[in-house]
């Protein structure tokens, strides 16, 4: 059934908004790529498979026609947000979480919650802080402080479903914005302030702007979905999570700039991104949504999905189109931009895939609605992957300017086993790491940049005190260096002598002189490399030095490394007076250096002992102790 | 050494034949199936995918070089990937390729053997809220404790 036009569109939506009055019981089943990984698709299976043998009236569509009276309707959605305490069920209109859901519980759900409507409490979340039991999101300190935008879909439609997103309001946006000037939809996109989310934060309207402005026949809109930041899961969630709300934010962007031809360029890590983004792009071509004449309207824009070759430099605008034109994923200096020479030397529009999952929001409510959340130079919400070593990790989304303490310690619940907390990173490997002195950093692009770190693309990373801000630094360049595509002298060798300082201060080897050779080498790079991943490849070496300049010292002066980290200048040894000997670390070490009795004292063999540092990551008593 | 078992060209044909004949865009997307095919690039079906695309075979194999996706040496029957994203990595990643290292005999980039396991390292597979992560084949294992993955990966 195809969607020729407005009238049909919103006949549809009637007609869904009727059988979704029906909907007596939701059952959503987290399917992003924690909870998958946790074994989520079996739990939906047996789920759906339990209430039929109980007789249930289940549904797994949002069938307009459905016959039965109160049906229950069971979907598969994108992220629900608390990765951590996966399987995630969300049952609606109660609100109720269930949590760490397996197959083995799915009885206990549709016996007793959907057949009879009690709540199973050893399913709910607990609160580590006072053991209770809380039973709804609502309730949930995680999901308190967040407000979702960009990932309003992500977690509540059904992922793979369009009448679930045009249920949810999915393509109002669009039918508004065919309706506008295209002029006047980019004047809006400039009112509200969105800057770009894939990292450098560009005004999103001027960029349309001024792709509108260059000449050339032919105009491209690309969605840069390769998400390069290596600890970081936003667009990936998305991608998966809510595919319609881009490809919506695409197609207005094709009706704003002119455009018939779009790409999304997905990380080839993300094979299930892969395939709901192709699916629903199969989707909306069947349904009049993607193609010729789009609504009834003028518009035609088609879109292809295209899979990245796995190398983060592609993420560089320049590179991504070139890869995209199936060469080598090198960058192109900066000085012909690529709004007027970008794909095949064409006008292109580039934007992140949060960018354009704001948009359509931006439509809907209004440039002022979206500009009055966040700070006045920083609109809007912005996803974080909250990860490391915090209490709750997971995604989340909050207005700009909210504290960096309001992350990590409310919806962080601070940090593991309640160790103190030493760093949050922030802009992978282009970022920095901020120390607590800026725990009350309202986190914006300005405030962030100000502060030596970046927003980058949302990859917020906690770090306590086992965490090397060395070890970091050193790793985020042995990336870079792995990943710099060598086209520049700069970034090839600078970044490469840069690792190899490092690795000198993290082996004990390092001289004073050392850490003015980084700062003067770091800026050298800074300047003169020629795209961003070159540019932006010292600052978590200088945010390091910079925040954590004792800690540097420490390596030099007194060849130890405070954290434990650095396996050459690290010794591990037992506490006897903690050790409990309860055999867990034992068991843990790679190599067998640990022996010990059951209750009785262990000792670290120094010979055998390789500084992995898993008995330290075990011992609940801490009593490994590094020297 | 492992030694390379002959490449099965029907199988290259046909994964090609799913693609337009000299359509040189299309190149990048060809190599990823013919992986997924073979579980890696042979020299045969490189050369092959160039000439079917009409691309220079230089080209090919510099774009073949480039992606570290691909690999232009045999794979053993498990592909381990150990996710050494930053997540990952401060969550004690490194004891997991410790654990392999030990217990397979093998480290990052190695294939045992008996061709049943490669061992890989990958960046970020979008589950940093679980780290540390390994992906066997398509499995994800969540969680990584110190000490128990080769026991979950012999074990299936
Ligand atoms: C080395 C490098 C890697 C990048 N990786 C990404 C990425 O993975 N995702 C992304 O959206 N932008 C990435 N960017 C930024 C893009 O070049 C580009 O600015 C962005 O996609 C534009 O979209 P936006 O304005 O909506 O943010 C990267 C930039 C550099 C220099
Ligand atoms: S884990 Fe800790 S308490 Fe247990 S035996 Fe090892 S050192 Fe002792
Ligand atoms: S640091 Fe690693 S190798 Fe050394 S005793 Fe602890 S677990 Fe064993
Ligand atoms: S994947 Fe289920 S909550 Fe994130
Ligand atoms: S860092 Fe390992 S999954 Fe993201």
């Amino acid at each position: 059934m195809g969607i020729a036009n407005l009238k049909k569109l919103e006949a549809r939506r009637s007609a869904l908004h009727k059988a979704h009055e029906n909907v007596k019981t939701q059952v959503r089943v987290c399917s992003g790529t924690g909870c998958a990984a946790l074994g989520a698709f079996e739990v939906y299976d047996a789920l759906v498979e339990e209430s039929k043998k109980a007789g249930l009236p289940v549904q797994v569509e949002l069938a307009p026609c459905g016959k039965d009276k109160d049906p229950i309707f069971v979907s598969l959605t994108g992220c629900q947000g608390f990765c951590q305490i996966g399987p995630l069920v969300h049952i609606l209109p109660e609100d109720i979480l269930y949590t760490g859901v397996k197959v083995s519980s799915v009885k206990d759900i549709v016996g007793k919650t959907l057949a009879d409507g009690q709540v199973i409490d050893k399913l709910l979340y607990k609160n580590p802080e006072d053991k209770k039991r809380l039973k709804g999101r609502a309730d949930i300190p995680f999901y308190k402080g967040q407000e979702l935008v960009a990932l309003e879909g992500c977690g509540s439609v059904a992922a793979d479903s369009l009448d679930s997103y045009i249920a949810s309001g999915g393509f109002s946006s669009l039918a508004k914005a065919l309706k506008m000037d295209p002029d006047q939809v980019i004047a809006e996109v400039e009112k509200s302030g969105l800057r770009g989310r894939g990292g450098g934060g560009f005004p999103t309207g001027r960029k349309w702007r001024s792709c509108v402005n260059a000449t050339g026949d032919e105009r491209f809109v690309i969605c840069n979905g390769d998400e390069g930041d290596p600890g970081a899961f936003m667009d990936c969630c998305i991608m998966e999570g809510d595919p319609y709300r881009v490809i919506e934010g695409m197609i207005i962007c094709a009706h704003a700039v002119g455009s018939s031809t779009g790409f999304i360029y997905v990380r080839h890590e993300y094979p299930r991104a892969v395939e709901r983004l192709s699916l629903a792009v199969k989707t909306c071509e069947e349904n009049g949504l993607l193609g010729t004449k789009i609504l009834g309207s003028d518009l035609n824009f088609d879109i292809s999905v295209a899979r990245g070759g796995g190398a983060f430099v592609c993420g560089e605008s320049t590179a991504l189109m070139r890869s995209i034109e199936g060469s080598v994923g090198e960058p192109r200096a900066k000085y012909v931009r690529s709004v007027q020479r970008g794909f095949r030397d064409k006008p292109t529009v580039l934007n992140n895939v949060e960018t354009f999952a704001c948009v359509p929001s931006i439509i809907n409510e209004g440039s002022d609605w979206f500009a009055s959340r966040g700070t006045e130079k920083s609109s809007g919400t912005k996803a974080f992957c909250l990860v490391g070593k915090v209490v709750n990790t997971g995604l989340i989304e909050v207005p700009m300017g909210t504290k960096l303490r309001d992350v990590v310690f409310g919806i962080g619940g601070g940090i593991i086993d309640g160790r103190p907390f030493k760093a949050v990173q922030t802009g992978g490997p282009s970022g920095g790491c901020l120390g607590e002195n800026y725990l009350d950093l309202p986190v914006d692009f300005d405030a962030l940049a100000e502060a030596g770190s970046m927003m980058g693309s949302g990859g917020m990373i906690v770090m306590d005190d086992r965490t090397c801000m060395v070890d970091v630094a050193k790793y985020f360049l042995n990336f870079l260096m792995e990943e710099s595509c060598g086209k520049c002298v700069p970034c090839r060798e600078g970044v490469y002598q840069l690792h190899a300082l490092l690795d000198k201060l993290s082996r004990g080897e390092g001289e004073p002189q050392d850490l003015e050779k980084i700062q003067r080498l770091g800026k050298e790079i800074q300047v003169s490399s020629l795209c961003g991943l070159g540019k932006s490849a010292p600052n978590p070496v200088l945010s390091t030095l910079k925040n954590f300049r004792e800690e540097y010292e420490a390596h030099v002066n007194d060849k130890r490394c405070p954290a434990g980290v650095c396996r050459d200048i690290t010794t591990f040894t037992i506490d006897p007076d903690k050790c409990t000997g309860c055999l867990v670390c034992k068991k843990a070490c790679p190599p067998d250096a640990i022996s010990g009795e059951k209750k009785q004292v262990h000792v670290i063999d120094q010979d055998k002992c390789t500084q992995c540092g898993a008995c330290r990551l075990v011992c609940k008593f801490d009593a490994v102790v590094t020297s | 050494m492992n030694v390379a078992p002959a490449v099965d060209m029907d199988r290259v044909g046909a994964v090609l034949d799913r693609f337009e004949k000299g359509e040189r865009s299309h190149l990048v997307h060809a190599l990823q199936d013919l992986q997924s095919e073979i579980h890696y690039l042979p020299k045969e079906a490189i050369k092959a995918a160039a000439k079917y695309l009409d691309v220079p075979l230089h080209s090919a194999f510099s774009v073949a070089t480039f992606y570290k996706a691909f690999s232009l040496v045999p794979r053993g029957e498990t592909i381990i990937k150990v996710c050494l994203g930053t997540s990952c990595h401060i969550r004690g990643a490194s004891v997991v390729v410790e654990d392999l290292r030990i217990g397979l005999g093998v480290g990052p980039g190695e294939t045992t053997q008996d061709m049943k396991y490669t061992v890989e390292v990958v960046n970020c597979v979008g589950a940093c809220a679980l780290a540390p992560v390994v992906i066997a084949n398509t499995r994800y294992i969540a969680d990584v404790k110190p000490g128990t993955i080769v026991k979950i990966i012999e074990e299936g």
